[in-house]
This record gives structure tokens, sequence and C-alpha cells, in this order.
């Protein structure tokens, strides 16, 4: 995450830089017109921010003039499309959370291994060839992991080879395949928060008589935690925004899900099934997409807070 | 990293000779080398499940043919030209944006300004936000407009556009801060303006850097389908898309729209798609780790 990056001073072309002597020259109209255009690029990014919030904002008002706000949190019955219609929220929730604990399962130790081989062990030459490697399984598109995970996981392995008593769809399925969609997230940040350690505190504790082993968890994992910390959260922020694996996967029956073999709907499952259907725009029906994405962009955004404040609160500076 | 510590790395006198071999630190090496052997082996294991399955699929009557009611006539021309419209759309769109945005945070802005530390923290934040959102957010914004059918290339665009922006600026600013001061300071010194100097020094030394991360964020949106979803890009298209405003569907979601049929014909079908669209992104991933390696300047 580019927020442990320590901000570099001034860019160096102010003309405060010490001791500059006057670089202006001839006034030049043109340039303070591109620095204009230059800054107003930068501002769209705050625009689109504002924008997200506005437009998510705005349909919710709507929806939750009709459906309070409790009924929604912390009502356990979602049928939006039902004659007797239920808006409670927790169904999907829950499927979100079984998803992202069963992707974390799998992707925190799979990519902290992988992070310490590549730092701790790996030559510069192996990091070389595996590093690209570990990024193709970010290259591969979420849709084609959705594939794999309905056709070979669910049906192949879980059912087939497995035995096990699972429907078409499963929440296990999709958090699988979506653990090693996360990996290569953990172990890259992982990897260069522990690069970032000082070879100073492995020479010392090599010093001591430690191995290998002992210097990388006990000198190397504590020194580089916030990276590490900030890295599975993004992790987590990943896994609660991925939409294309639970939505083929994972079913689309808003069910409180308690067995892992069962199917279920997440979050981002819920919206792209029901934009799928054609919904009015200003209907209940619109409203409901943006009143759980305003909940989705809210908890990405908490996540992101949460890290950010972890990283100040472990960080160790060198 | 920088060069002096690979150098430390290589010779590293890292361990007494001891500990080294005892069966703890021999197991715990084991574990780690797993978790890469793990994850390679699902990768190939994915690799090979579609590319069997998605064989018996994969003629020329996928590049040819337009989507039909039986597998063994139907191809994906328009899902493939929808894609080659969008992505285009979007590159016009976000890369001068995205790069003009990074010049203006590494190279003029004040960071003390309340204005650029706003804007970085909100890139930062935006890189972090769902997909899906984006999706959302230019349902919204074409709604407004009174647009009626949404499925547009435009629309889709425009979502990738927004998705993809902060990781253009953030790669950017990358390859901008690998461009070593002294650059700028010689270019100053010989009398260019601080425009001229970001033009005609700095930009042209970060364009590899510049270039290798725009075309790994349009390789991912490329493969993004949730935000296109959500504008209704799921649509039985059986023409070519000839402009902006036209319907399309790409090849994300013709695959998603293959995976949901029943019929065994049309899950090969998806296969090949996914074959298909998982080859030009490999390529394109290393087209960009090409130029990272061949023409990036250790300064």
């Amino acid at each position: 995450m580019t927020s442990i990056t320590a901000r570099k001073g001034g860019p160096g072309l102010d003309p405060g830089l010490p001791a500059s002597p006057s670089l202006r020259g001839r006034r030049r109209p043109g340039e303070a017109l591109v620095k204009l255009a230059l800054r107003v690029a930068a501002g769209i990014t705050v625009v689109t921010t504002l924008g997200i919030v506005v437009a998510l904002l705005v349909p919710s008002l709507g929806f939750f003039a009709e459906v309070p706000l409790t009924d929604f949190l912390l009502g356990d019955r979602w049928a939006p499309r039902f004659a007797e219609a239920s808006f409670g929220v927790l169904p999907l929730v829950t499927a979100t959370l079984w998803t992202t604990v069963i992707s974390l399962v799998v992707a925190v130790p799979l990519g902290l291994g992988a992070a310490i081989l590549l730092s701790e062990y790996a030559s510069a030459r192996l990091r070389k060839v595996l590093k690209p490697l570990l990024e193709i399984l970010a290259g591969v598109p979420t849709v084609v992991y959705g594939f794999f995970a309905l056709q070979f996981v669910q049906a192949t392995v879980l059912r087939e080879w497995l035995q096990l008593p699972t429907g078409a769809f499963s929440v296990l399925a999709a958090g699988l395949v979506m653990g090693i969609m996360i990996i290569p997230t953990i172990a890259s940040i992982s990897e260069d928060a522990m690069s970032a350690v000082p070879q100073a505190l492995r020479q010392g504790s090599a010093a001591l008589g430690a191995n290998r082993m002992q210097t990388t968890v006990r000198v190397v994992f504590p020194a580089a935690l916030s990276g590490i910390i900030a890295a599975v959260v993004l992790g987590v922020s990943r896994a609660v925004g991925e939409t294309m694996i639970v939505a083929i996967a994972a079913g689309n029956q808003a069910v409180m899900v308690s067995d892992p073999l069962q199917q279920g709907q997440t979050m981002t499952g819920f919206i792209a099934n029901a934009a799928l259907g054609d919904s009015r725009v200003g209907s209940l029906e619109y409203d409901t997409l943006f009143a759980v994405g305003l909940l989705l962009f809210c908890i990405t955004l908490g996540i992101n807070a949460i890290s950010i404040a972890l990283v100040r609160r472990f960080r160790e500076a060198y | 990293m920088t060069s002096l510590q690979s150098a430390i790395r290589g010779t590293r006198p890292l361990t007494g000779g001891g500990g080294e071999r005892r069966p703890g630190p021999v197991l715990f090496l084991v574990l780690l080398w797993l978790s890469l052997v793990v994850a390679f082996s699902v990768l190939v294991t994915l690799i090979i499940t579609i590319v069997l399955e998605g064989m018996p699929q994969f003629t020329t009557r996928l590049f040819t043919e337009y989507p039909a009611s039986s597998p063994d006539e139907a191809g994906a021309r328009p899902a493939i030209l929808g894609s080659i419209w969008v992505i285009i759309t979007t590159a016009i769109m976000t890369v001068p944006l995205g790069v003009a945005a990074a010049v203006h945070l590494e190279e003029f802005a004040d960071p003390r300004n309340w204005f650029n530390r706003l804007i970085e923290l909100n890139v930062q934040n935006l890189a972090a936000v769902p997909s899906i959102v984006y999706g959302l957010l230019a349902l919204a914004f074409l709604s407004l407009l009174g647009v009626r059918d949404k499925s547009i290339v435009i629309g889709g665009a425009l979502a990738l556009s927004l998705l993809i922006l902060p990781v253009v600026i953030i790669a950017t600013r990358e390859a901008l801060r690998s461009v070593p001061l002294e650059i700028r300071h010689g270019s100053l010194a010989l009398g260019a303006t601080p425009l001229q100097t970001t033009w005609r020094q700095t930009l042209p030394a970060a364009v590899p850097g510049i270039a290798t991360g725009t075309i790994l964020a349009l390789s991912r949106a490329l493969g993004e389908a949730a935000p296109l979803l959500v504008l209704g890009a799921l649509v039985f298209v059986s023409f070519d898309p000839n402009g902006l405003l036209s319907g399309y569907t790409t090849l994300p979601i013709q695959i998603f729209g293959w995976t949901g049929r029943p019929q065994a014909g049309f899950h090969e079908l998806a296969a090949a798609t996914s074959v298909l669209l998982l080859g030009v992104l490999l390529a394109m991933n290393a087209v960009a780790i090409l130029i990272r390696n061949r023409f990036q300047k250790r300064w």
C-alpha cells in the first residue's frame, strides 16, 4: 500500500528550493495554463470520490425513506423481489464474511510463505523468475477464476472427488479460489515490507547465532509487521469487493449461510445479479442496488482506515 | 532495492553454519516452498482445465461468428470487437489524464498544500474501492444524463477509466520518482523552465515505467466484468459495435453469460473464450514485464 511509503520532500522543481537562482527567465503565460490543466487533471480524482459518495447516497436516501435503517442492517431475511418484500441485509453480509474468511485462510499463509521465501531465501536470480510468475496469478481475470471455481473446484473437486454434500454452488469453492487470487496481493506487499528491513538487523541476529528461520521469524517478521498487516488488510478489502467469482460460483440465493458447503449471495453478488434485471431508475429495486453499494463502500473504506491506523501504530521506523 | 543491498544479499553470511540443517529450519523452508508450489499448481491446473475444456470450441468460428442459440454455431466476434472498442476508448480517456495528474502531484504540487495532500490520500483510497462501485457510479451518472440504454461503449469505458485511473496515477508517480533529481537540476541549470524540463527530460526518462504501469492497468480493465455487468452489458449482441454510442458486449461478459447457460456446449465456449482472453492478458503482462526489464534505466 502506498500509504506506507514515505512521502518525498519537495519535488525538486520548486523555484523555492534553497540556493536556486531565479530560474524564471521571460514570462511564459502558456506554462501557467498547462500547469493549471495538470492541476485540474489531479483534481478529477477528488471529483470521482465526491461522485461516488453522491451517486451512492442519493438513491440510498430514497431507499431508507421506505425501509428503516434498523430493518436493513439487522434483518435476517433478504427478499427484495418478493411480493412480501424484506430488506434485511444480514444474509448478504454473512455470505460475504464466509467467502472473505475462507479466502484469507488460503491467502494469508500461502502469501506470507511466498513473501518470506522471496525476500529472505531466494537469490536475486530466482526472485526475478518467481515474482513475474506470481504476478500472473493477479493477472488472471476474475471471470475466468469464477469459471474455474464453478466448473473445476465445485463440480469436480468438491463434488466428484471429495464426494461432499453440496449443490451446484458453494461459498467454499468461491472462497478457495478467491484466496488464490489474493495471494499475489499479500505476497508482493509483505515482500516489499520485509525487503525494507535493514540488512544490519539480520546480520546482528546472525552474529548472535540465530539461524535463518530464527532471524526471519523473530527479527524480520516483527520489524516488517506494519507492512504485513497492511498487506493482509488490503487482501481483506479485495475479498470483500470481489464480484465475479462469487457471482458465478457462490450461488444466488440470499440465505443465512451457516455451512461453507451451502450456497449464498454476497453483497457484490447481489448487485451483479440484480443489475441483470431491468430495474427502472427511481424504483425501490434500483435504489436497493445503491443501498447495498453504499454499505459495501463504507465497509471497504472502514477497512482501509483500519489499515492506515494499524500501520501508524506498529510502524518501526529505520 | 538498491544494487548495493542485493550485492550484500548475494554474499551474506547469515548463519553460523550450525542450526541451518536441524529439522525445524528445514521443515520451515519446505513449507515456504510448498506455499509457492501450491499457488503455481493451482495456476497450472486452471490453465490446463480451461484449455482442455475449451479446445473443441477454439476454432476460427469463435472469431468470425455471432452468439447463437446453439453452441455449435456461436462465436465471440461481437465480444472481441466490443473489448477492443472499450479498451481503446478507456486508454484514450485514462492515459493523458492519469499522466497529467501524476505529473502535477510529483513534479509541481507542494506536498504541504492541503489540496494536494487531499488528492494524495484520495488516490490511495480510490485504488481500494471495489470495482463494482465504479459500475454504480457510471450507472448513476448515465441516469443523471437521461441515457435510457446504459449499455453503450462510452459508458463502459467511463466506468473502466475511473477504475484504473488511480492505478495509472500511482504507477506514473513511481516512474517519475525513479528519475534522479540530477537530471532535472541539469536541465534547469541549462536554462530550461520547469515545464520544459518535465516535458523534455523527466517524462521521456520515465516512459518505460509509465508504459509498464499503463499496460498492466489496461490489462486489468480488459479482464474486468463487474462494472460493465452493472451497466447492463450482458445482452444478446449480434452485431458489430460501430461507435461510442453503440451497444456492445466484452469478452469477460460473454464468458460470464455462457458460464450461466445450462448446456455443456456453452461451457466449452466459455472456456475457449477464457483461453483467448487469458492469452491476450498474459501477452500484455509479458510485454509490460519485458519493457520494464529491457528499457528501464538503472540510475
